[in-house]
């Protein structure tokens, strides 16, 4: 099995605050990983570290065995690897088509052409709807961001990464501010996700998390304490004690 | 800069699906006010001529603040460069053909787009707009002490270009350079308008909208930015070179943080975002001036003062903007 995606001893510190502590993980192509954690347990950060808008004190980040960890966020996009983020960072002017067109655009390296259109690219208009339409966001093509619903921006956010075609995807709680009725529409959309494609997902909601990953790392206090299959998380007494402290042996006991 | 919830914008163009319709309408409406222009107003060519050097600087300030969110009160320094250059070029070279004045402003356009891009997207913010104040004082103080090329605080006068062709002299009414001015206006407009609509301006919308989205779609916002500064500085050198070679004089002024000041205001009254904004915007403000300066010469710029804020209050969007907006509301309601 080898690795297109490696954290090896990545650790942070803000003064004498240890957030990071020699976290350590890798990925296989296909892998759908969920890091779940308490509050406060530095998954945020760990993403941070990842992508490169945190430096990390020190640690390696790798992609295909490629050492990334000096490599600046955008040339890390450019090896493939893509976040998405917990609260939606898109174009508030711009129509979903737009965005899906200007990723294409942007990773086929044409995002600097000074002349002609999307529209005008049947390549590009094609691809665009049909992750669109994949997504079930083909009828709001040419609405603003800014005048759609919430969970439908969510979606957008998934289109985009699909878009950039990483080989490895980070999803920050990609249901965050999802009614819980409305979540099985982001959990179909990642069910689209490309079956070799690397996916490492933090999310609060475990009915997702369950679904979802094949396997589960839990944080605590920036660092790992548990690696392994959903199956055995909820049984492993470090990973209780981490979310419940002294009543997950009240619990036990009950 | 607006990440308002709802808006359905005047984001220009794209979402049209016909925008070749819309560049002729504009090219039309450009064509035809200038044709008013010319027969309404003969005796007053010099001052339409001046309009249309500060629609190009008004156009090149909204290529980096309208569509780029980049806030600068400096940017006359690209149009007092292409101006300077231009007449420098003439009275000190002896390039007095004026095709290749404008070129040669258009180039010094350019490279003060890229100086003075390079120094404000240093900061961000407040941070940003002092360093664009710090950059169009030091292009003014610059001219100002090289006042053997430029003619310090005297200007630089002794302009002379060739008749333009060959075939038309730069006559005592400003007709040719008005006709000039057009033409050179036309071009500009076309050429911007397919840059607007370009991968390229659709990228720079959204590092107006969202920087951070753009990085991590592994764009990068600073070469962008950047790259958009040197082409704003193309169109405002250009502006300053037509206004070097139609007054055949070269000022200070041209290089004045005032200059600065009032572009992004006729930026703001007409709509930043959108070519046409730009436009209108640059067109009532300075009629507006030279209407209300001639009719009431103590109390001109109060009334200019009041006019401002009535449309920043009324029509945030300018009037440009507000005005789309009420026609798309109205085409809404009566399909």
């Amino acid at each position: 099995m080898s690795a297109v995606f490696a954290v090896e001893r990545l650790k942070k510190s803000f003064g004498g605050l240890d957030v990071t502590r020699d976290v350590s993980l890798s990925m296989a192509r296909g892998d759908r990983l969920a890091l779940i954690g308490p509050n406060g347990a530095g998954k945020t950060t760990f993403v941070n570290l990842v992508t490169g808008h945190l430096q990390a004190s020190s640690g390696r980040v790798l992609m295909d065995g490629e050492d990334i960890s000096r490599f600046s966020p955008m040339r890390r996009v450019r090896a493939g690897l893509v976040r998405s983020f917990q609260v939606t960072r898109l174009f508030p002017e711009m129509t979903p088509g737009e965005h899906v067109a200007l990723a294409i655009l942007q990773r086929e390296g044409k995002s600097g052409r000074m002349a002609g259109n999307f529209h005008a690219m049947p390549q590009v208009m094609r691809e665009m709807n049909g992750i669109l339409d994949t997504l079930s966001l083909g009828a709001l093509a040419s609405v603003p961001v800014g005048a759609i619903a919430y969970g439908q921006q969510r979606l957008l956010e998934i289109a985009l990464a699909m878009a950039l075609r990483p080989k490895v995807l980070l999803l920050d709680e990609p249901a965050a501010g999802v009614p819980h009725s409305d979540t099985f529409l982001i959990e179909n959309a990642l069910a689209q996700l490309p079956d070799d494609l690397a996916v490492l997902m933090i999310e609060h909601d475990m009915d997702l998390v369950f679904r979802f990953a094949k396997r589960v790392v839990v944080l605590a206090a920036g660092a790992v304490i548990f690696d392994g299959s959903p199956r055995d998380v909820t049984k492993d007494a470090r990973v209780r004690e981490a979310y419940l402290g002294s009543y997950a042996h009240a619990g036990s006991a009950a | 800069m607006s990440a308002t919830g709802i808006s359905t914008s005047a984001a220009p163009a794209v979402r049209t699906g016909r925008p070749w319709q819309r560049d002729l309408i504009g090219v039309a409406v450009i064509l035809l006010a200038s044709i008013g222009g010319y027969v309404l107003f003969p005796d007053n060519l010099a001052l339409l001529t001046r309009i249309i050097a500060i629609m190009f600087l008004v156009l090149s300030l909204d290529l980096v603040t309208g569509y780029c969110g980049v806030a600068t009160l400096g940017h006359a320094a690209l149009f007092g460069a292409g101006a300077y250059a231009a007449g420098i070029a003439a009275v000190t070279f002896g390039i007095t053909e004026p095709l290749s004045m404008i070129a040669i402003g258009a180039i010094a356009g350019a490279a003060a787009g890229l100086v003075s891009g390079v120094v404000i997207l240093r900061g961000h913010g407040l941070a940003q707009l002092v360093l664009s104040i710090a950059v169009i004082h030091l292009f003014h103080e610059a001219a100002n002490k090289a006042s053997a090329y430029t003619g310090g605080s005297d200007g630089l006068s002794g302009i002379a270009p060739d008749p333009l062709l060959g075939l038309f002299a730069f006559d005592l009414w400003g007709r040719t350079a008005y006709i000039f001015g057009i033409v050179l206006l036309i071009a500009a407009f076309v050429l911007l308008r397919i840059l607007v609509r370009s991968p390229f301006g659709m990228l720079c919308r959204g590092i107006r909208q969202d920087p951070v989205r753009v990085s991590a779609m592994g764009a990068s916002v600073k070469a962008s930015l950047i790259r958009m500064y040197v082409i704003s500085g193309v169109v405002a050198g250009i502006g300053g070179a037509l206004n070097a070679v139609s007054t055949q004089v070269v000022g200070l002024d041209s290089l004045s943080f005032t200059n600065s000041a009032e572009a992004l205001v006729m930026l703001v009254l007409g709509g930043a975002g959108s070519l046409f904004g730009a436009l209108a915007g640059t067109v009532v403000f300075m009629w507006f001036e030279h209407v209300v300066s001639a009719a009431n010469p103590f109390h001109w710029l109060t009334i200019v003062g009041a006019l401002l804020i009535a449309v920043v209050l009324f029509a945030p969007k300018g009037l440009y903007g507000t005005a789309a907006d009420l026609a798309r509301r109205f085409a809404r309601s009566n399909p």
